[in-house]
């Protein structure tokens, strides 16, 4: 066990698949010599060369599309966009080759890429080093999409991602890259996909977060119980694919969904957990499903704290639903 | 405003100077120099504040100023500008008020763009001075368009698009170059090659011998220029421009700089740079360049740098203190402008909310 | 015009021949590919297979740089590579199963027809959107570097994807990383209906490769042996280390760009006509012809012999059945996720067999 933030048990991961597969080569811009914007490489050149290692030109199409050409070769290529907003040049090769080259191919080209980007808001970042678009991969069939909130869930993630057999989409909240410690496992620590942590149980109202939301929702979840509400948090950790059993189980147990993002409203992940909820939890709900979100506008500079969920607003929304019924 | 010592120098005499840069080129030095001192100057204070948490972030231009004051000086009202990162200069000295600037730094309620933007991303509609992405790349093919749009309206006016050395690799790089090839629209593709994309150097980037040369595969003529010699960014951009606006096809100018500074405030170039590379820089500082060279001839007299210095000074703490005095947009701006506002719209009014 | 523009490659000092009982294998494989062009153009327009891109007029290219590829290179195709395909070993049956879509397509029935992946050849999955192939071929190349084999990757495409964005990232990051790829263009002077003139101000796409800073070379795309020697001299350079080569094979597109298009609306039939002259496979039976390998009743029975392959391979393919329903929920990711098997059981669908795909 380490204590380690969460961009270094990031960094841990990545070093550990690197050590322990040759075939792991790890690209990106300044994802060499620089360490990485936000320091996740750092120390993986000095470790394993530039030739695993690789400082690309500016071009996200072009790291995409190579990493693609690696994965389709054999090699386990982890790419790095510097963040979640400058994928879009690139999103042609995610969402109609890396996404679809199993399937297009009758399986016989499977394309286990790693994406993995810092997103999300919190850093004073503006518009272009802010926003949380994950609905876009999840959409996607083929693509898993994770996002973790924990040190040992970052590396372990991870690692499951990069010895995974499918295309990823590893969202990194970089808002809590360094404000998250936690003990972190040593060696080939691996946290499967599609299992929901349960952050703490509670039996009025269930909490759904993920990334930089979780830690916002623990708080909320304080705050209510100094009220004498039980709240129970999930952390979802990977969105495609999602732990349906964990949280349906969770609505039947409380009557009460509060769902925590902070992408914006319309067509957000949020929107398909209450779609779930209604197929299939229906008759255990006690209140209506309330989702926390962004607003449905772009991402604000100045206004940013205000565009934020935050654990008022969610201590708001669960109130709410405690008192609807 | 630096030392001198190791500087290279304006390699100039008098005359070749005024056949440079035309008549009353000793003003026009003049005039240059203080906004290139004006730039500095306000460089030199928002790195000071970004350092004190008092704007959020900062992306410093030193180092670029001759190629931006040149391009400022000589590009016409009807002109637009695309911008990358470390453009703004271009702005102000076409005529974007400084303290209007400054307002956008803080992202306060003055600010044109209502504080939706990162620092140094300003919208500036008033001298053509297009909002920008942090994306990189992605004004390059806009730029196009708007040449396209000024030949299909037969007005008058020329494109800058700016972009660094990074964005020679970006999409929009490519799509904007083939598409100006196959147009033939009046727009001037002005790579400002600062030689870092934040740490990966430009022998890196590409592999081509320089990066004017990528012109030819669009089938446009690339030329090199010293981005850090005012005289020589000043001369290439008058001939391009004007040979644009005779009716030529487009250009790229690769102007050759060196970055002075960090990539923005949120990077430490320690851990990618060369030991020499401060060094190498400053010897080609263009302010320190143009400032010897007038020295040395006779254009600056004793006490006006001193004058400048201080004159740029008042107003860059006088525009702070008016921004830092102002609050933030008001909570309700979060939802305007998102769609067009109901009612009618005046075209070229530049936000259109004052109705919504 | 490619008749006109055509700059002959010079024969480089140590460039490689092509003996003729090779010649006479490739016009083989060159009117086998022919005879299947004008073949399922007819059985597209009765309905039979849902659409067709034809590649007549660009065999010689194909065939040609084809042949000079080895078994662990890597071919990274557009949509009309399918005498590569046939060169590197795939049965014609396997190519037509996959313009049916049908039960034996190794692709199981997922994409339209020409959208091949033949995966014991290493010819990668073809894509629709232009010029995605190219960054990937770049990537596999660095692929072989790290493994250290001695091997290329070639990426086919048009003049049309000369201006897509992975024609730029894929040929800038080939140019940084030197990487093993031959980027093979065939310029067959047509993007649908945009000219070649307009697709590009550049005089040649060759020279694009120089803003790469590596070569660009042009080559006679109806020329057999230039084609094969392009691409040999390209592939020696690229495993010795010597970085990646841009050919540019002039060719014309002697069809539509696919069935769904009607050439007549933008180009005249006489430009066809003057094209057809130069017509490839004819070139290499003129040459077989003229150095006595070959007679007319020799090649008559070539082409005979296309055909009845050719019929056979349809009768074949459209006897088989559609892939199995349940196939649909196969192959999204490695394994049926628990949503997946839920909605393949809501749609009535045999169960899938659960497991791993090839």
């Amino acid at each position: 066990m380490s204590s380690l933030t969460l961009v270094q048990a990031i960094n841990r991961g990545l070093a550990e698949a690197m050590r322990t597969d040759p075939d792991v080569v790890v690209l990106g811009e300044d994802v060499g010599t620089n360490g990485g914007v936000f320091r996740a490489t750092e120390g993986l050149f000095k470790e394993f060369g530039a030739e695993r290692v690789v400082d690309t030109p500016l071009s996200e199409t072009g790291i995409i599309g190579s990493a693609i050409g690696l994965a389709l070769y054999g090699l386990k290529p982890v790419a790095e966009i510097q963040f979640l907003d400058f994928i879009y040049p690139a999103f042609d090769q995610i969402v109609s080759e890396m996404a679809k080259m199993r399937y297009r191919s009758g399986g016989q080209f499977p394309c286990h890429v790693v994406v993995r980007t810092p997103y999300g808001g919190g850093i004073r970042g503006g518009i272009y080093h802010s926003q949380s678009t994950e609905a876009y991969f999840c959409h996607t069939a083929g693509l898993k999409v994770v996002v973790p909130s924990t040190p040992a869930d970052a590396k372990g993630l991870l690692l499951t991602a990069i010895h995974d057999e499918d295309p990823v989409v590893f969202l990194e909240p970089k808002r809590i890259y360094r404000s998250v410690t936690g003990e972190v496992p040593d060696g080939d620590h691996r946290v499967p996909f599609g299992v929901a942590r349960t952050v703490r149980e509670g039996t009025d109202v269930s909490l759904f977060a993920y990334g930089a939301m979780v830690p916002a929702a623990e708080e909320a979840a304080a705050v209510l119980e100094k009220e004498g509400v039980s709240a129970e948090l999930l952390d979802l950790r990977t969105l495609s694919p999602l732990d349906e059993s964990a949280v349906i189980a969770s609505v039947e147990k409380t009557g009460r969904a509060v769902i925590v993002h902070e992408a914006a409203r319309f067509c957000g992940f949020g929107a398909e957990l209450a779609a779930l909820l209604a197929e299939k939890a229906l008759y255990s709900l006690k209140a209506p499903v309330a989702r926390v979100t962004g607003f449905d506008t772009p991402f604000p500079y100045a206004l940013e704290q205000l565009y934020l969920p935050n654990t008022e607003k969610i201590v708001a929304a669960a109130r709410a639903a405690v008192r609807a019924a | 405003m630096s030392e001198s010592s190791g500087l290279v120098p304006l390699p100039y005499s008098p005359s070749e100077v005024e056949a440079l840069l035309g008549e009353g080129g000793a003003r026009t030095l003049l005039s240059a120099y203080r906004w290139m001192v004006l730039a500095r100057t306000l460089d030199a204070r928002m790195q000071a504040l970004q350092r004190q948490g008092r704007v959020g972030f900062y992306g410093a231009a030193t180092g670029q100023e001759a190629v931006n004051v040149a391009a400022g000086l000589l590009s016409a009202p009807e002109d637009w500008v695309f911008p990358g990162l470390r453009e703004q200069l271009v702005a102000l000295v076409r005529g974007h008020p400084l303290p209007t600037y400054v307002h956008h730094l803080f992202g306060d309620a003055l600010d044109p763009a209502l504080g939706r933007n990162m620092p140094c991303h300003p919208s500036a509609r008033d001298v053509h001075y297009v909002s920008m992405s942090s994306v990189i790349g992605t004004q390059i093919s806009q730029a196009v368009g708007v040449a396209q749009a000024m030949r299909l309206r037969r007005a008058a006016g020329v494109v800058l698009a700016f972009f660094g050395d990074g964005a020679t690799s970006s999409n929009d790089f490519h799509a904007g170059l083939n598409f100006a090839g196959v147009l033939k629209v009046p727009v001037l593709f002005c790579c400002t090659n600062n030689q870092w994309a934040i740490s990966v150097p430009v022998e890196h980037q590409s592999a081509v011998r320089q990066l004017s040369d990528k012109a030819r595969a669009y089938g446009l003529l690339g030329h090199r220029v010293d981005g850090t010699d005012f005289v020589a960014s000043y001369a290439a951009l008058s001939g391009a421009l004007g040979r644009l606006r005779d009716g030529a096809p487009p250009e790229l100018l690769e102007f050759l700089l060196y970055r002075m500074t960090p990539h923005s405030s949120s990077d430490d170039p320690g851990r990618y740079q060369p030991p020499d590379w401060a060094e190498r820089a400053r010897r080609h500082d263009p302010v320190a360049r143009l400032e010897l060279w007038m020295s040395e001839n006779g254009l600056l007299a004793a006490g006006v740098r001193e004058e400048l210095v201080s004159a740029a000074e008042a107003s860059v703490r006088a525009a702070i203190e008016a921004a830092e005095a102002t609050a933030l947009p008001a909570e309700s701006t979060l939802t305007e402008d998102i769609y067009a506002p109901r009612g009618p719209k005046l075209m070229g009014s530049g936000r259109g909310t004052e109705t919504g | 015009m490619a008749e006109s523009s055509v700059t002959p490659a010079r024969a480089p000092p140590e460039s490689v021949e092509l003996p003729v009982p090779q010649v006479e294998n490739a016009l083989r494989t060159m009117v086998l590919a022919r005879v299947l062009d004008e073949r399922a153009i007819a059985l597209q327009r009765q309905g039979r297979i849902g659409f067709y891109a034809p590649h007549s007029g660009q065999e010689a290219a194909l065939v040609g740089s084809a042949l000079a590829l080895r078994p662990p290179d890597w071919v990274f195709p557009a949509y009309r590579e399918l005498s590569v395909a046939l060169v590197r070993g795939v049965p014609l049956q396997a190519i037509v199963d996959q313009l049916w879509g049908n039960v034996n397509d190794l692709s199981k029935g997922r994409q339209m027809p020409n959208h091949f992946a033949f995966r014991q050849v290493h010819f990668v999955s073809a894509s629709s959107p232009i010029g995605t192939q190219i960054t990937q071929a770049v990537g596999a190349a660095m692929g072989m570097q790290r493994r250290k084999e001695s091997a290329v990757t070639i990426a086919y495409f048009g003049d049309g994807a000369t201006s897509s964005n992975d024609f730029h990232a894929g040929l800038n990051f080939a140019g940084v990383f030197r990487t093993p790829t031959v980027f093979f263009c065939q310029n067959n002077q047509w993007a649908i209906s945009l000219p070649r003139a307009r697709q590009t101000q550049s005089t040649t796409l060759a020279e694009k490769a120089e803003a790469y800073g590596f070569a660009g070379v042009v080559v006679d795309g109806n020329d057999l042996r230039a084609v094969y020697s392009a691409v040999s001299d390209a592939r020696r350079k690229a495993v010795e280390g010597g970085g990646p080569t841009l050919i540019e094979a002039q060719v014309y597109r002697l069809g539509p760009h696919s069935t769904s298009d009607d050439p007549h609306r933008y180009r005249s039939d006489r430009e066809v006509e003057e094209a057809r002259r130069g017509d490839p496979v004819h070139r290499v039976e003129e040459e077989l012809r003229s150095c006595g390998a070959l007679d007319q009743a020799g090649i008559d029975r070539i082409w005979e012999e296309a055909r009845s392959r050719v019929a056979q391979a349809v009768t074949a393919a459209e006897s088989a059945g559609s892939p199995p329903s349940a196939s649909l929920f196969e192959d999204v990711f490695a394994t049926l996720t628990p949503r997946l098997r839920e909605e393949s059981e809501a749609a009535g669908t045999l169960p899938p067999e659960e497991g791993r795909s090839r």
